[in-house]
């Protein structure tokens, strides 16, 4: 006998607590579309992408209407086309940039990922040229997305690409000025990249995967803010399990959705991505789930903590109800798209410093955030590269997703529209790093035993 | 295949027949009936048998949702997997 209070229940979280499906991201290898010719190469990558994704949009919906949930974002991740266009005879990797846009669109998704390099170690030709083009391509297109992996536990931080990434990400800044920045809302910097991550800005889909895959991002921050609404003054132990009871239940909606798109477009199922991933609405922030613990602003003692124990107990909950977990998989923190973030920062106890300390303990790292447009390409250099020693030290993936807005300063609000939200430019330290980034080189990689 | 309709709002005459006539319409059986007023609202559940049903799913939902709106009623229909996925291991 079904109980009618699991079904209310359902339809409760999905009509008032944004439960919903993030994304249904489609990984397509565009390995065999390599050419010599780079106009072939661009056809070759329109044309598989246009034909595997082709009833993708339209699956999500069906999928939608027949379970009753949303299906926020239907997208597309790439293989990382510095290898794709590497064997291009062409210094200019614009063009390619263009080809996946136009696809994307006519696949009618609203993201395409992939426009990266993995340059850990060292760069190889095709990784200069798509680095150089970066700015334009981003200001070039509407819908592309980029991400370089400029660290690696393994391989340890080149920062020859850590010092061109802050000036990269200065000239995207520039060259989308009239959109307040946004092309580097679409440019992430990571350490330790993972290869089947469906979020954007920084899904790229890896050489180790199949011609093509489904992985699935649920979210639901919403739901965990009210189970805990349950538990007032109740102890850890309580939280932790609520959160964990409640983490199962969203992905195992994740997972049903994942195995159900896979079979109807005949893809192999990838993963699902545990991250709980907030929106800008009211409701549906993970900073509001760390205030109901007890603190009273996100950002104060304690957050670290805090996030620390729901980082894990979603994981907990989340990887008993999927065959596969993989991507991201821990709480998001961005900036601008949490309207508990954003009140924080405004609030002025959210700083920049105690958002690198909570990406100690969560998934990713500073992300969306907003900084003075008169911040140096070395201060945002000297920012990824913090970033990427945590991520490295801590054999986790962290990222920088920042924008300097042209123009603006400390106390501005940048509005960057729909999901991206919008953030309170953040003050930056003032004191120079530019004689630690201008050193060049790589640090090496960290020992794995004598952890302390 | 079978769905779950859901109809919830402020109790009147006739939602059991009206949301039963509509269904018999589409020729889809209905399997079974739980009902109750829950915070103060009427509260319903129906499992039905969609495979003698011709209609799209998404005109039968948008179908349903008319009915329901006329009377201050939120009426839907979703495929049953999504409940049993949240709430069975």
């Amino acid at each position: 006998m079904r109980d009618i209070s699991n079904i209310m229940d359902t339809l409760r979280m999905i009509d008032q607590q944004h439960l919903d499906i993030r994304t249904i991201t489609m990984g397509i290898s565009l390995l065999d579309c390599v050419s010599e010719d780079p106009r072939r190469c661009c056809d070759k990558i329109y044309d598989k992408i246009c034909r595997r994704a082709a009833n993708l949009v339209r699956t999500g919906e069906n999928i939608e209407s027949e379970f009753g949930i949303p299906i926020v974002n239907k997208r597309i991740s790439v293989t990382p086309m510095a290898l794709v266009a590497g064997s291009c005879d062409t210094k200019n990797y614009v063009p390619f940039a263009l080809a996946m846009d136009r696809a994307a669109k006519d696949c009618g998704v609203n993201f395409i990922g992939g426009y990266s390099a993995l340059v850990q170690k060292g760069m190889a030709r095709g990784d200069e040229y798509l680095l150089q083009s970066i700015p334009e391509a981003l200001a070039s297109t509407q819908i592309v997305c980029s991400s370089v992996n400029v660290g690696s536990t393994r391989a340890g931080i080149n920062m020859d690409a850590v010092a061109r990434m802050g000036r990269i990400i200065k000239e995207t800044a520039h060259l989308t000025r009239d959109t307040d920045g946004l092309g580097c809302a679409k440019l992430v910097v990571f350490c330790n990249a993972v290869e089947d991550n469906p979020f954007m800005a920084g899904a790229f889909h890896g050489v180790g995967e199949a011609d093509s895959v489904i992985n699935v991002g649920v979210s639901g921050p919403g739901v965990v803010y009210h189970a805990l609404q349950q538990c007032k003054g109740q102890s850890f132990d309580v939280v932790a399990e609520t959160v964990k009871k409640t983490a199962f239940q969203i992905t195992r909606m994740g997972q049903m959705v994942a195995s159900e798109a896979s079979r109807r477009l005949d893809t192999p199922f990838g993963i699902v991505d545990l991250s709980l991933a907030p929106t800008p609405a009211v409701g549906d922030s993970v900073a509001r789930i760390l205030e109901e613990m007890g603190l009273e602003v996100c950002g104060t003692h304690g957050t670290t903590a805090a996030l620390a124990l729901l980082n894990d107990a979603v994981k907990k909950g989340g990887v008993m109800a999927s065959g596969h977990v993989g991507g991201l998989s821990g709480a998001f923190i961005p900036v601008s798209e949490d309207e508990g973030m954003i009140a924080a920062a405004l609030d002025g106890t959210l700083t920049i410093d105690k958002l690198e300390a909570m990406t100690c303990v969560c998934s990713v790292g500073l992300d969306m955030i907003a900084v003075p447009g008169d911040t140096s390409a070395e201060t945002i250099s000297a920012i990824i590269a913090d970033e990427a020693a945590i991520g490295m030290v801590n054999s986790k993936t962290t990222a920088v997703r920042i924008i300097p807005v042209e123009g603006k300063t400390v106390g501005d609000m940048v509005e960057m529209g729909g999901l991206l939200g919008s953030a309170p430019v953040m003050p930056v330290h003032g004191a120079s790093s530019a004689d630690f980034i201008a050193r060049g080189g790589r640090i090496p990689a960290p020992l794995q035993s004598l952890k302390n | 295949m079978k769905a779950i309709v859901t109809v919830v709002g402020k109790d009147q005459v006739g939602i059991i027949a009206g949301v039963c006539n509509t269904l018999a319409d589409e020729n889809i059986n209905v399997l079974d009936i739980s009902q109750t007023i829950m915070q103060g609202y009427f509260t319903m559940m129906m499992v039905v048998d969609l495979s003698a049903c011709a209609t799209p799913f998404d005109r039968l939902s948008a179908k349903l949702s008319a009915f329901g709106e006329g009377r201050g009623l939120s009426v839907r229909i979703q495929r049953e997997d999504i409940f049993d996925a949240m709430h069975k291991i």
